[in-house]
């Protein structure tokens, strides 16, 4: 089994923000500590969808190609708490080529890890890989 | 209280074309870090073959997280959206998105399944350009978390 170059993608307040208007998706967990917080997080936390696009973005870097995935499927496990400093929170994104299937694309299994924790299960990409 | 489960397999009419922005795509790229000329130089995409510049795998979850509200919304399944959390996401792809596409999205409730007070609802949202072409299928599982 390969391993490919792990991926550490840094993610700040200002990111969750960006990502928002960019998907169109506002949801208050995402940007008011107050309301995150009532409804039982730890604070401010990650869109799952930016966690998801930030592992498609470590997919398409080990496949070599921006257009290379053909499916992708995460399960969101884990919040993401995203803190109110300029440091913000770090994702590390491992991947493992599990082989090829019958029509010749390579299947990548995902780990997402923000803390040590996963954040991310069953991830899993397959992908056009071009060869060099 | 349980979803109802005669809504397994019902299928929604198509939302409204959604037109594919060059901009868009950018600002989507932009926003997670992607810095692929692909996504950005209409040069760049023609020269790998498209017409435009090419969205990022997760860029249609813009369109069909919208789309999909006509179910989450519909007052007779009954989703209380404050107890909605976000379970699995899958993308399968026909083709890429680039800008210039005019896609259609077509939401089937997929599968419901209560377990533990909770229920998995899963939505399948199949997109296709206005002309009928085939593009990605995308599936959420939404937990609705039970009461107490």
């Amino acid at each position: 089994m390969e391993e490919l170059p792990t991926q550490t993608y840094r993610v700040t307040r200002a990111d969750l923000v960006r990502y928002a208007g960019a998907s169109g998706d506002f949801n208050v967990i995402h940007w008011s500590e107050r309301l995150a917080t009532k409804v039982g997080l730890p604070g401010v936390i990650a869109h799952g969808m930016l966690t998801m696009a930030l592992a498609g973005r470590a997919v398409t870097t080990w496949a070599g190609s921006a257009d290379a995935v053909v499916d992708f499927n995460v399960r969101f496990s884990r919040p993401v708490p995203v803190p109110d400093d300029d440091e913000g929170t770090e994702i590390e994104f491992r991947g493992v080529v599990k082989g090829e299937t019958e029509d010749g694309l390579t299947q990548i299994d995902i780990t997402a890890t923000c803390h040590g924790e996963k954040v991310l299960s069953q991830a899993r990409a397959i992908v056009r890989r071009h060869h060099a | 209280m349980a979803l109802d489960q005669s809504f397994i397999g019902r299928t929604y009419p198509p939302t409204a074309p959604y037109q594919v922005g060059r901009e868009k795509i950018r600002e989507f790229a932009k926003a997670i870090g992607a810095t692929d000329p692909l996504h950005h130089d209409p040069e760049a995409a023609r020269a790998a073959g498209y017409s435009d510049v090419v969205a990022t795998p997760t860029f249609p979850v813009v369109i069909t997280m919208a789309a999909s509200r006509q179910i989450v919304d519909d007052p007779e399944l009954g989703v209380d959206y404050t107890r909605v959390v976000h379970g699995d996401q899958r993308f399968a792809y026909k083709r890429p998105v680039v800008a210039g596409d005019e896609l259609v999205s077509v939401n089937t409730v997929e599968e419901i399944l209560s377990r533990g007070g909770h229920d998995f609802l899963t939505i399948r949202t199949d997109v296709s350009t206005s002309a009928g072409e085939p593009v990605v299928s995308v599936w959420s599982k939404l937990v609705v978390r039970g009461e107490g």
